[in-house]
């Protein structure tokens, strides 16, 4: 077993706590590993991303060879594109599409959204709009990475243990958020899977998900969900298109 | 033994530590300044290691070296451009030779993620002529570290370790000892001669440090971090890092002969093993092509053929990686995936809120009644200040630049002259500058960009800011009149514009001080 993630996103995003979690993870589960990460000028507001690998064997480089990555786990959509090159054939791209545009030329979010969809193995959640559920804006990273953690070779006890000690010091307030944040995000990452592999289309997965409360999606109604939206369109329109955030469990 | 996991920067501070030194010395520099904070970090718990950031490398080497003659064991820390600065204590230092030991870890960067250049400290341990390591992994840096200072301590010579940023910069689980080395008691050298490098004893000096060197090759010849293996008619010689790419490709069937350098002086006599039984050979390096020149020699290499960056195999500048690595050892390539690229960079910036930003809104407003003024500048966040949309300066040199260039454009007839400069970088490079020019009564304007930290490394103690730097400025000469405070601050912005133009106007040595604190350092903290 080898696994081999680009983390991706914006200088001050929590890249690296991201990256913390993993290794420590890695090491309590008896895997090698190796993270390489960027410092100093880029990380003032510029493009960052860690190579980070952890296998049962032991690794050799620090960079990842391309066509060699499993997972780009990204806290910012145009950030994947960046690095998706280096996906090995059957690789996975997790991302959060709340964009950080700190650049006058960002591409516009039809344009970004829909090469991300089209993309075949592709988990996307509002990693803002659940982190805000959970309570800061900040936990976007932790969203993202709960988002990624059914690929991953961890438990859910394993990962949290270590957001546990990360936050420790800011508190059981802060900690609690950052675990609500991992859990809203790896619900919001398997229902949006669960309605791309039941048949809607990803865009509409997408927007589902994204209207839908944080604290209530529950991926085992993704099937009852793509159903409603297969057997009546325009009805799903509706409720899309309508006031407010959906509670997952609602009548359906 | 226990395990940690560390960067390798952190790893080379642990490695120092349970090496029992007595004291850290630097400057902070990407991708060195997380060897020093790791051992602060420790220091701060103990209280039994000096741990303070020096005013700038040379200061740092010459501390250490003077723990050095003291007796007990000093770390010293710094990036590879950083050593240019230290280099006169540096090549010295080799002269006088050491007492307790003296290892100097120096992170190069090759391909510049965070630097001007990216020359190779290879070089610079040749130059001085002193043993110098160069660990591919997180392990050998903490492993390579506690050597260093046996050896420096044994042979009684400095010794370097140079890194590279993606070591220096990747983390990993390393095993460390469960028994730490005690620190050495106080014992100073008593050796005046050989402290005192007048030139009678300096040739003896010098003549002992030639002396040492075939045992400084004995040892590089015997050390387990130059490792040969003979296999076919290729041949590979992979320095530090390089063997980390070369193992990521290498088909576990392979016929390949390999030489794997760790250590220096070059293992001439390990590389005339590997040459004699192979038709070619390929020198990987991240860095110059420094073991390639050296086989290459001005007339070739009789026996074999050598690839490298002079011949072409590999990039001649910037960074190895697993992928040309690959490519130069002829294998196949493995591809990436046919998908749209991003259609935009995204180059770091100054942060939300920055003050720098607010001073250069003033200054270019300032000067633009000048004809395409160009403004000479400093390494610092404020070196942001260069991109759009701000494009407020137009130089970036080495530490401390700005100052003397502005007076050498000034002495031409250029006008208005003007650098801009950190609180930090003026402490470093920057004061002697100010002095020659208040004493020839240069018409330069100095701005001073006073945020209370070194910002752009993350925010660690600046030696010249608030009123320390208020007396410094006026103590190198400048005219009290023409030392002028500003607070940086949308609302000054008018205010600020004033006191620029009537500077700009003034005909001799001025400073501006434009005085407000980082905003990531009153983040960090608070």
């Amino acid at each position: 077993m080898e696994k081999n993630l680009i983390l991706a996103g914006v200088g001050g995003q929590g890249i690296l706590s991201i990256a913390f979690v993993l290794d420590n993870a890695s090491v309590r589960a008896g895997y090698t590993f190796k993270q390489a990460e960027v410092h100093g000028m880029s990380q003032r507001g510029g493009a960052v991303q860690s190579n980070l690998r952890y296998a049962d064997h032991e690794i050799y480089s620090d960079l990842i060879p391309s066509g060699r990555v499993d997972i780009i786990l990204s806290v910012e959509p145009l950030e994947v594109e960046r690095y998706w090159r280096m996906l090995a054939p059957d690789g996975w791209v997790i991302s959060s599409v709340t964009p950080h545009v700190n650049i006058p030329d960002y591409p516009p979010m039809d344009q970004l959204l829909d090469q991300l969809t089209a993309f075949p193995n592709v988990v996307l959640v509002d990693a803002g709009k659940i982190a805000k559920a959970a309570g800061t804006l900040k936990a976007q990273n932790m969203a993202v990475l709960g988002a990624a953690s059914p690929l991953l070779d961890f438990t859910d006890d394993q990962l949290l243990e270590f957001v546990g000690v990360l936050f420790a010091r800011k508190g059981d307030r802060v900690v609690q958020i950052n675990e609500r944040a991992y859990r809203y995000g790896k619900a919001a990452g398997l229902f949006f899977r669960g309605l791309v592999d039941a048949g809607v289309a990803p865009r509409i997965a997408l927007e589902l998900g994204r209207k839908m409360d944080p604290a209530t999606i529950d991926p085992g109604l993704a099937s009852r969900w793509a159903g409603r939206v297969a057997s009546d369109p325009a009805a799903a329109q509706a409720l899309l298109d309508s006031e407010g955030d959906l509670a997952c469990d609602r009548d359906l | 033994m226990k395990r940690e996991i560390l960067l390798g920067d952190e790893a080379v501070g642990l490695g120092a530590v349970h090496a029992g030194i007595s004291g850290v010395y630097g400057y902070p520099g990407t991708p060195s300044t997380e060897i020093f904070e790791f051992v602060e970090g420790i220091a701060k718990k103990t209280g039994t290691i000096h741990a303070f950031w020096s005013t700038n490398e040379k200061v740092a080497y010459e501390e250490a070296l003077g723990m050095s003659w003291a007796g007990k064991r000093a770390l010293i820390t710094m990036k590879h451009v950083g050593l240019n600065v230290a280099a006169d204590a540096f090549m010295n230092s080799a002269i006088t030779g050491t007492n307790g030991g003296l290892v100097l870890s120096i992170a190069d960067d090759p391909g510049m993620h965070s630097s001007q250049n990216e020359q190779d400290s290879r070089y610079f341990a040749k130059f001085a002529q002193i043993p110098c390591f160069e660990p591919g992994t997180q392990q050998e840096c903490y492993d390579m570290t506690a050597e260093a200072f046996d050896l420096s301590e044994e042979l009684g010579v400095p010794v370097m370790l140079r890194m590279v940023t993606r070591i220096a910069h990747s983390r990993s689980a390393i095993e460390v000892t469960p028994a730490p080395r005690e620190q050495n008691p106080l014992r100073p050298s008593r050796e005046i001669h050989k402290w005192t490098l007048l030139p009678s004893n300096a040739r003896v000096q010098y003549k002992l440090l030639t002396e040492k060197q075939p045992e400084l090759l004995r040892r590089a010849e015997a050390s387990r971090f130059n490792r040969i293996e003979l296999r076919g008619k290729r041949g590979i010689i992979a320095c530090g890092i390089a063997w980390n790419y070369v193992l990521e490709n290498l088909p576990g069937d392979h016929d390949f002969s390999i030489l794997r350098i760790g250590q220096y002086p070059i293992p001439a006599g390990k590389i005339r093993e590997l040459v004699e039984c192979v038709d070619d050979v390929l020198v990987l390096e991240d860095g110059y092509p420094f073991v390639e020149e050296m086989l290459r020699g001005p007339f070739g290499l009789k026996q074999a053929v050598v690839k490298g960056r002079l011949s072409g195999e590999l990039p001649r500048t910037g960074e190895l990686n697993p992928d040309i690595v690959r490519r130069a050892m002829g294998l196949e390539p493995r591809g990436g995936l046919e998908l749209p690229e991003a259609p935009v960079g995204r180059p770091p910036t100054l942060c939300p809120g920055c003050p720098h930003h607010d001073t250069f809104l003033a200054l270019n407003e300032a000067i633009s009644i000048y004809d395409t003024p160009q403004v000479f500048s400093d390494i610092g966040c404020y070196t942001l200040g260069a991109l759009p949309p701000l494009e407020a300066i137009h130089s970036c040199v080495d530490m401390g630049a700005s100052i003397g260039m502005a007076s050498g454009a000034a002495h031409a007839g250029y006008r208005p002259a003007v650098a801009v400069i950190g609180d930090s970088t003026f402490a470093h490079g920057g004061m002697t500058s100010l002095l020659s020019a208040t004493e020839q009564h240069v018409d330069v304007n100095v701005v001073i960009l006073d945020n209370d930290t070194v910002a752009m490394t993350g925010t660690q103690r600046s030696m010249a800011t608030g009123e320390t730097l208020d007396r410094i400025v006026v103590g190198l000469g400048v005219e009290p009149d023409h030392v002028r405070v500003i607070t940086p601050v949308p609302k000054n912005h008018d205010a600020n514009v004033g006191v620029f133009r009537e500077e700009l106007a003034w005909e001799g040595p001025s400073v501006i001080i434009a005085r407000r604190p980082c905003i990531e350092k009153v983040k960090r903290h608070k």
